[in-house]
């Protein structure tokens, strides 16, 4: 009885996505109050019912009603009641119902939060957001219901892949989720502003924060994801280009992109156009993640179960949405009123390489996931697109994007002059230089490459700093002057700050972990030692043991360091018999300096065991730079939620250095609402 | 930044135009699904090869070497992370008897090498395919891919993406019972 009420809210939350639709785009041109509150009603409806739902499919998973298909294929008895839970997500079916409770989330909360937009706008945004809950809800009704019944019911499921039984399933897709249908506003917000006409760039004002908050999220996401293969493959890899973790870059990096770029809409009336263009595609790299990973038309590790009805079907969203919003703003484009003009050497100039940049990388990516599709398709030679393909690719348009992303914040608005800004900038290049040639040294000049790396961090990290240095007039003023400007600086340039600051460690991190790290081999018994990276590894001994659903062999390996430091290692080896399958638990250690990482491998016909070592210098900044970068995003939404009322964006001291913009012709704004 | 008004309509409608080529590219690409779409090569014979060694001293991998034997000839590279994923898998199955040959595929032998030693060798023979001569040959699409080739040397079944314990025990290993049991 229960999985057909979880059906019955699906078909409800369909019946109500409708209404959002209709009552969205009817409301406006009626000039109805009513309908446009209609459209409201149903967004809070749709979100209940689908959360319904999923809290149906949550309780199934977790009491094991095995009369269920998805229950039946993807969860067992055994498994710890944490993972049963879990496992509502880890598979098509249910991880699709996540997409759409995200989808309804965020229409639920633009209805709730967004009273300071216009009746109508409001309106016509909840429109879209009900549209594309009507496809993905279709969708899922059609081709992937979670509550189908299976007859006869099986004694016990098949078992869950092991290697998702891992803290990870719980944060990571939902984070992902949160952030990549996030996006979902963005297109949203942007095919609102086309239907409504010239809104003189009010609507990214509306638009940002739920840009932001996406951002933030799929900034997150992406990170557990790295973590979590990091620990759970078990030979050290943090990011292996798989068609699917591209999918979740490419809209993290459009996302990226119009993150800045609205910032030139909302400040200078400048790149509206390309602002609307660039939240249409952002959301439309999300659609087509969803139909790579859903299609299995690319061969990824992460491929669900592949139907070809199922992307058959994300195609016509994919087409019907990315379509329209294109074809809207091919017919709404031109008539939209040119922004200012401004020079290139300027605030403005500079964010507009960064676009052009992460534009450009992003292009790369997906020519990179989609070339062996293209090939296959062209008949000719078969090609594999690997590791090498990025790092002759991003890594050449990330240098100037990084070098730039440290310039650009330090330039004036509008027009700047070159001399001025090289005083800026001085300390920047003379730090990062320094740690060159120090790290240089400091390897012998064996490892420039590191050097390289670490020059970069350096400098990025400064040019952060830097911001705050010249806002706050440190060094300029006196110190309790500048104390006092950098407690008034608004929430959103610390926000840039810290995000810039999370890229330095990122960087940092990155080159580290790629060109000083190191990995050993070695056959040991019990009491048997190697030696790595200056320490004398020590197998203690081999135990083996029972989990909940699992049995393990697990080693204590011992890491003793010439001042008689020791690192205690437990790397385990586990099999899950529900799936016939083992998985490898690496143990690392973790310094703020470098993480040492070992896995156990095989047992050999002697006795002995295979046991792999890797030093991992810096690596745990890829992680904390990616947390870091996130929380950056998070100080910008504060501010941007604390600072809604008259535009008051700019800083004290960019008021007093005179390059304040002229005020907002907030009546031009208006117009196109009303 | 002032554009004249055709142009500005050009530009205005050029990602719709572009979107349009890439959306037809997709609905194609669907057709052919990768992972449904049986090699052009099933049911013929395999192609004669010799490729040299991945580990300088070892022999290499022939055509001759499973001639008369049903084996998987899997298709891997060094710098493939799907590969690394489905390499423990491979040890089990090897360990349990399976036959299992190795193509290392455009990539620089000693990586290979340096793969093998890290994580274990599954392959009863491994060869270096650096050139992709073979691969083209055998129609790989990328990596990993699995062959399964029967005792006359014809090409039975192609996996592509990694095998897991679903696709071994639900297709690979009845496929290869049969085959052994058959002829």
């Amino acid at each position: 009885m229960i999985p057909e009420i979880g059906r019955f809210c699906l078909y409800l939350a369909l019946g109500l996505s409708i209404v959002q639709m209709a009552a969205g785009f009817a409301g406006p041109l009626r000039a109805s109050p009513r309908i446009m509150a209609l459209s409201q009603s149903a967004a809070f409806g749709q979100f209940l019912f689908v959360a319904v739902a999923f809290a149906i499919l949550v309780r199934l998973f977790a009491t094991s009603d095995f009369s269920v298909m998805v229950v039946a294929a993807n969860s067992h008895t055994t498994k710890p009641l944490f993972y049963k839970i879990a496992a509502t997500w880890g598979h098509h079916e249910g991880s699709m119902l996540l997409w759409v409770l995200v989808l309804a989330l965020f229409g639920a909360a633009i209805a709730y939060f967004g009273r300071s937009m216009p009746d109508t706008f409001r309106a016509r945004v909840l429109g879209v957001q009900g549209l594309i809950g009507v496809f993905f809800l279709l969708f899922i009704i059609f081709t992937s219901n979670p509550f189908v019944r299976l007859f006869p019911v099986p004694l016990e499921g098949e078992g869950f892949n092991p290697l998702l039984q891992d803290p990870g399933i719980v944060s990571h897709p939902p984070m992902l989720y949160l952030g990549y249908v996030g996006f979902s506003t963005a297109f949203s917000f942007a095919v609102a502003a086309l239907i409504e006409g010239p809104a003189g760039g009010l609507w990214v004002r509306y638009a940002r924060p739920w840009i932001l908050a996406a951002w933030i999220c799929l900034t997150i996401g992406i990170t557990l994801g790295s973590l979590w293969a990091y620990s759970v493959l078990g030979w050290g890899g943090w990011w292996f280009w798989d068609p699917v973790e591209n999918a979740s870059l490419m809209p993290w990096l459009l996302g990226t992109a119009l993150v800045h770029s609205a910032l030139v809409v909302e400040r200078r009336f400048s790149l509206e156009r390309w602002t609307l263009l660039l939240s249409i595609l952002t959301f439309s790299m999300s659609l087509l993640g969803t139909f790579v990973v859903r299609s299995g038309i690319l061969t990824s590790v992460h491929a669900f179960a592949v139907d070809p009805a199922r992307g058959t079907f994300i195609l016509i969203i994919l087409i019907l949405a990315t379509g329209g919003g294109l074809a809207l703003y091919g017919l709404r484009a031109p008539g939209l009123p040119s922004g200012r003009v401004f020079g290139l050497f300027s605030r403005e100039g500079s964010l507009v390489l960064n676009n052009i940049l992460l534009v450009t990388i992003t292009g790369t990516v997906f020519l990179g996931t989609f070339y062996p599709l293209f090939i296959e398709l062209s008949g000719k030679d078969k090609i594999s697109v690997g590791v090498p393909y990025y790092a002759l690719t991003f890594v050449p348009l990330a240098a100037p994007l990084l070098l730039a992303m440290v310039i650009g914040p330090l330039l004036l608005w509008r027009k700047d002059s070159a001399r001025g800004w090289a005083a800026r900038i001085g300390p920047g290049v003379f730090l990062a230089f320094s740690v060159l040639i120090l790290t240089g040294a400091a390897t012998h000049g064996r490892n420039l490459l590191l050097a390289v790396w670490l020059g970069l961090a350096t400098w990025l990290i400064v040019g952060a700093v830097l911001i705050l240095v010249r806002r706050a007039r440190i060094g300029q003023a006196p110190f309790a002057d500048s104390l006092k400007l950098a407690r008034a600086l608004p929430m959103a340039t610390w926000g840039a700050i810290i995000a810039h600051l999370g890229i330095g460690l990122l960087v940092c991190g990155l080159g580290g972990a790629t060109t000083a790290k190191e990995e050993g081999v070695a056959l040991l018994g019990p009491g048997q030692s190697t030696a790595f990276i200056g320490r004398q590894l020590t197998l203690k001994d081999i135990s083996t043991g029972k989990g909940p659903n699992f049995e393990y062999v697990r080693a204590r390996i011992d890491a003793v360091a010439p001042d008689g430091d020791v690192i205690h290692l437990t790397p385990e080896r586990r099999f899950y018999p529900e799936r016939q399958s083992e998985t490898t638990k690496a143990s690392v250690r973790e310094t703020p300096l470098g993480n040492l990482y070992v896995a156990l491998g095989d047992q050999v016909t002697d006795g002995r065991w295979t046991v792999r070592f890797y030093s991992h210098p810096l690596a745990i900044w890829i992680w904390l730079g990616g947390f870091v970068m996130a929380l950056g995003g998070v100080l910008a939404l504060v501010g941007n939620r604390t600072q809604s009322g008259p535009r008051s964006g700019d800083s004290a001291a960019e008021v007093r250095a005179g390059s304040r913009p002229a005020p907002a012709p907030a009546a031009a704004g208006a117009e196109g609402v009303a | 930044m002032t554009l004249s008004r055709k142009m500005l309509l050009a530009a205005s409608l050029a990602p719709l135009l572009v979107f349009g080529v890439l959306a037809v590219v997709l609905y194609f690409g669907l057709q052919q699904d990768p992972s449904t779409l049986p090699s052009v090569l099933i049911g013929k014979p395999a192609p004669t090869f010799a490729l040299g060694p991945v580990r300088a001293g070892d022999t290499g991998f022939s055509r001759d070497d499973i001639r008369g034997k049903v084996v998987l000839v899997n298709v891997w590279g060094s710098w493939c992370g799907a590969c690394k994923m489905e390499h423990p898998y491979l040890m089990e199955l090897a360990a349990g008897g399976a036959p299992i040959y190795g193509v290392d595929w455009k990539d620089d032998p000693a990586d290979g090498a340096k793969t093998l030693k890290m994580m274990g060798d599954p392959y009863v023979k491994v060869g270096n395919d650096q050139a992709g001569r073979l691969s083209l040959d055998l129609g790989v699409t990328g990596a990993p891919e699995t062959f399964l080739i029967d005792r006359t040397g014809r090409i039975r079944y192609k996996q592509i993406g990694p095998i897991t314990p679903e696709v071994w025990r639900g297709t690979l290993a009845p496929m290869i019972a049969k085959l052994e049991q058959g002829q």
